[in-house]
């Protein structure tokens, strides 16, 4: 055990001073595309727990496809709070452990999301094909990249947009599921999580366009340099809504109430909506962002899923339940 | 039959030289070709993209890889794992070889069966069965959470999931070896009034120690290796549940080819140092049974 | 195996009896068959209708295609470079050769995962292979991704079990049996064809259907390099995933009991198999 020497040392330098100081541990659960974001934070937020309380706070993070991450809650992993790519999955939470109370969603600020996001579209250097808005996907012999909208959040929202532009431009809900049939003609690899589908596209040189999380989309220009890849702007995506929640009784458990409210009010504090908005995510607040961060966000029309679909809930068994329309569209049960 | 190479073979036979046993010149040369050219598509290719890919950015980088303090918690648990589910298989294996072949019982088929289910069925479904059996929702989930007891998306989860892929390792090596020795040496030992163990650790073992080591090898790097069934009960929880193969798969998606591939040569140089001993203990093997 | 026991009468002389079968009966049973009880059990939630619905969808069903289809696929390519790669390492002697027969194993002892992104990495678009692959014909060919990307990810999968079951008995062949062959005015083919292979024909049984057991449950590579297409390269291990992640855990424990049925009638099949090549060994 390699950490044990500098650790004791620590403790026999610390042990006069701060004879009360504890060492919390916190799980943060998390969807793919935070990685980046998260690591930060945690830093920022350990820094401030210590200066507010003394204690040292360690937090863990757990990475994976959305529904996947909500099944291992549900299923007991020990999350002290979880930051979802969708509120259906903390519903899913909520509903079948009771951990979270039902009206999770009106007990932090915004509808519980500290940062939103959209779906945009990135294409290969110098935009070949021309590709202006979802109309241009539809065209035969373009290759579009998504994950699998039956596990993947960022497929969802990206599936919602496409209907919600479909259904605005061609005026119905029929009209909406034939572009969106068509769209997923389109797709030549469905990768269960929104990471996957981003390597798909940018590391195997897959596809023609990638419907992405705004956030992945900076991204992987900035992993992957400018020169590789563009961001093309549709005319009208969706207002991604990520939520969080506190965990209350898992959290309860581990005496770590405290600290894990604190940990999700900090996402609302300048501290962290300036973080949030570094690794591209739209703040709630954006005048705590760094004003170079805040102008790199397009301006586009972003449709709610309360308005265009009557909620998460309805747009969850109408579209992605078993034998619901994207089962259809392919052919499933 | 679990593993693949389940045979301690003997020396191989010499080389041929009577004419009529010797193929034409042609079919040798295209047998040959088709041999190394398949073997070199599908096992020394992918050896290369991992070495390659590994040291793409440079040797400095390479090792950096490993600095990582989730990179070297994932190289722990993944020998955490293996240290437990390995000698607690090997007693399973020893114990199971010795009821099976010193005894005749009714059943005897069926357990070799069910010995060899681990080996056909799904990893994904090796997941799945302890998350029904420890999960919240699961058989035992609410009185272990009661007590405040972790199984799934803990160490002991991943244990007990490398443990079912790596059961029938041992006791496959070693039931047909001891078979095949029969039992007139223990009976012989017993004669001469030996205990059960003194006949074990006195007689069989000596037979058994060189398939014995032969399971080890196999059990040990399949207990390395495993992915499906870990990634079922792990969490993915960063530093603390991750193993060296699910630490390669988040590298993997964080847009960190290098590292992936930098501790995927990790895990492949472990596999081919198995390689290495398996062809050891085969060579030892054989010299041993020449000089008896 | 059990059959072939030269144990005679020599019941429960030897000491230890209890103590060996009750250990092993009590891990196998803690450890592998009572949460595999799980799985039946908590599919019997589901009534029969509901359970057949749920294994006979027609993405259920696209995906036992592919799953059963492409191994089968697999193993037979691995019977004939199996065969093949077992006689030369037997019977032919060059440089290398010792090198070769002890990286037959590779497939076994690298992690699954490993193997899926080296693969995927290989036959990927832009990959060592991809790349010129793609530049055949006017589509290109196309391997990661695809069908036959899992093919790939299957064959080497199973790559080991043929080479493994044949070459020992390849190495106890009398060669008396081909000479009396060649005096008899065989051809060397003929030989080949008439004597060897027929004697191998157990071995080679056996070593396929291991080779099709292992690619059924194979996860680990095929995710990576699949696709995961729904009704085009899902495979079912991976269906079993997305119900879970779905929370749809009866649908799952579905897939997994037909699943399992599937694996134990096909370890059966092995060990009657095996039964036969003794009984023809002998």
């Amino acid at each position: 055990m390699n950490f044990r020497i500098p650790l004791f040392a620590a403790l026999v330098a610390l042990a006069p001073g701060l004879a009360s100081a504890k060492n919390v541990r916190l799980l943060n659960v998390s969807y793919d595309p935070t990685r980046e974001f998260y690591v930060e934070f945690n830093k920022a937020f350990a820094t401030h727990w210590k200066a507010k309380t003394g204690d040292t706070v360690t937090v863990q993070q757990s990475h994976g496809g959305s529904s996947k991450q909500a099944r291992s809650v549900i299923d007991g992993l020990g999350a002290d709070v979880v930051t979802l790519a969708l509120s259906a999955d903390i519903d899913a939470i909520a509903e079948r452990t009771g951990r979270i109370p039902a009206d999770w969603q009106t007990r932090l600020p915004a509808a519980s999301t500290p940062y939103t996001s959209t779906i945009v579209f990135l294409v290969r250097k110098g935009n070949p094909l021309g590709i202006k808005d979802w109309d241009d996907l539809v065209k035969p012999g373009v290759s579009v990249i998504t994950a699998n909208p039956k596990t993947s959040g960022a497929a969802r929202w990206s599936y919602l947009a496409a209907w919600a532009y479909a259904k605005h431009r061609y005026g119905s809900d029929d009209a909406a599921r034939d572009f969106v049939t068509t769209l997923y003609k389109r797709v030549p690899v469905l990768d269960s999580g929104a990471r996957g589908s981003t390597i798909t596209f940018t590391q195997r040189g897959i596809g023609d366009v990638f419907l992405s999380w705004e956030n992945e989309a900076f991204l992987a220009l900035k992993e992957r340099g400018e020169g590789e890849f563009e961001i093309v702007v549709p005319s009208l995506s969706v207002l991604a809504q990520p939520p969080v929640a506190l965990v209350e009784a898992n959290a309860k458990r581990k005496g770590n109430l405290e600290v894990a409210q604190a940990y999700l009010d900090y996402l609302y504090s300048p501290d962290g909506q300036r973080l949030a908005a570094r690794h591209y995510y739209r703040p709630q607040h954006p005048e705590h962002a760094d004003a170079a961060d805040a102008a790199r966000f397009p301006e586009l029309e972003r449709v709610t899923v309360d308005e265009e679909f009557g909620g998460w809930a309805n747009a969850q068994a109408t579209h992605f339940a078993d034998g619901g329309v994207f089962d259809q569209i392919y052919g499933g049960k | 039959m679990a593993a693949p190479a389940t045979r301690i073979r003997s020396v191989p036979a010499p080389t041929p030289t009577r004419p009529a046993l010797s193929d034409p010149r042609w079919l040798r040369g295209l047998l040959l070709t088709l041999t190394l050219g398949f073997i070199a598509l599908f096992l020394l290719l992918p050896l290369a993209v991992v070495f390659g890919e590994a040291f793409a950015a440079g040797v400095g980088a390479y090792f950096a890889s490993f600095a990582d303090p989730d990179a070297i918690a994932a190289i722990k648990l993944t020998f955490t794992a293996a240290a437990i589910a390995v000698p607690l298989n090997v007693v399973f294996g020893v114990a199971t070889a010795w009821a099976v072949t010193k005894f005749e019982f009714r059943g005897k088929s069926l357990l070799i069966t069910f010995i060899d289910l681990p080996f056909a069925i799904s990893p994904v479904i090796a997941g799945l069965i302890y998350v029904l059996m420890f999960g919240l929702h699961g058989w035992i989930g609410p009185w272990l959470d009661a007590h405040d007891i972790q199984i799934i998306f803990a160490v002991p989860g991943i244990v007990l999931a490398t443990i079912f892929v790596t059961v029938p390792f041992v006791a496959r090596e070693l039931i047909p070896l001891m078979q095949a020795q029969g039992t007139d040496e223990e009976l012989a030992a017993l004669t001469l009034g030996a205990s059960g163990w003194q006949i074990f650790r006195r007689v069989t073992l000596p037979n058994i120690r060189w398939g014995l080591l032969y399971g080890v090898i196999l059990c040990n790097a399949r207990a390395m290796g495993e992915f499906g069934a870990v990634s079922v009960v792990s969490g993915h929880i960063r530093g603390m549940t991750n193993t060296m193969p699910l630490h390669v798969e988040i590298l993997y998606n964080e847009y960190n080819l290098q590292a992936a591939f930098a501790v995927a040569s990790l895990l492949t140089l472990l596999a081919l140092l198995s390689l290495f001993l398996k062809s050891l203990v085969e060579w030892r093997h054989a010299r041993s049974s020449r000089a008896h | 195996m059990s059959t072939a026991a030269p144990v005679i009468a020599t019941r429960r002389i030897i000491p230890g009896f209890g103590l060996t079968l009750g250990f092993a009966l009590a891990y196998l049973g803690l450890v592998v068959l009572l949460p595999l009880s799980a799985t039946f059990i908590r599919s019997a939630d589901l009534s029969a209708a509901e359970w057949w619905a749920a294994v006979s969808s027609p993405r259920v069903v696209a995906s036992y295609r592919l799953t059963f289809g492409v191994s089968l696929l697999a193993a037979l390519a691995n019977v004939v470079f199996g065969v093949i790669a077992a006689w030369v390492l037997v019977r032919y002697r060059f440089p290398g050769r010792r090198l070769v027969d002890a990286l037959v194993d590779l497939p076994f002892a690298l992690p699954t995962a490993v193997a899926g992104i080296a693969l995927t990495a290989l036959y990927a678009p832009n990959g060592w292979l991809g790349a010129p692959l793609a530049k055949i014909g006017p589509e290109g060919i196309k391997v990661a991704y695809t069908a036959l990307g899992v093919w790939v990810a299957l064959t080497f999968i199973g790559l080991p079990f043929v080479i493994r079951t044949v070459q020992p008995v390849l190495e106890e062949l009398e060669p008396e049996l081909e000479e009396a062959a060649a005096s008899l005015g065989a051809t060397r083919l003929q030989t080949l064809w008439r004597v060897v292979l027929p004697a191998l024909r157990p071995s080679i049984l056996t070593g396929f259907a291991l080779a099709f057991a292992r690619a059924v449950g194979e996860y680990g590579s095929v995710v990576f390099i699949a696709g995961n297409m729904p009704m085009k390269t899902e495979i079912t291990p991976l269906l079993i995933v997305t119900k879970l992640e779905q929370y749809d855990y009866a649908g799952a424990t579905a897939l997994a009991v037909a699943m399992l049925v599937v694996s134990f009638a096909l370890l059966l099949l092995i060990n009657v198999l095996q039964l036969w090549s003794r009984r023809q060994g002998q």
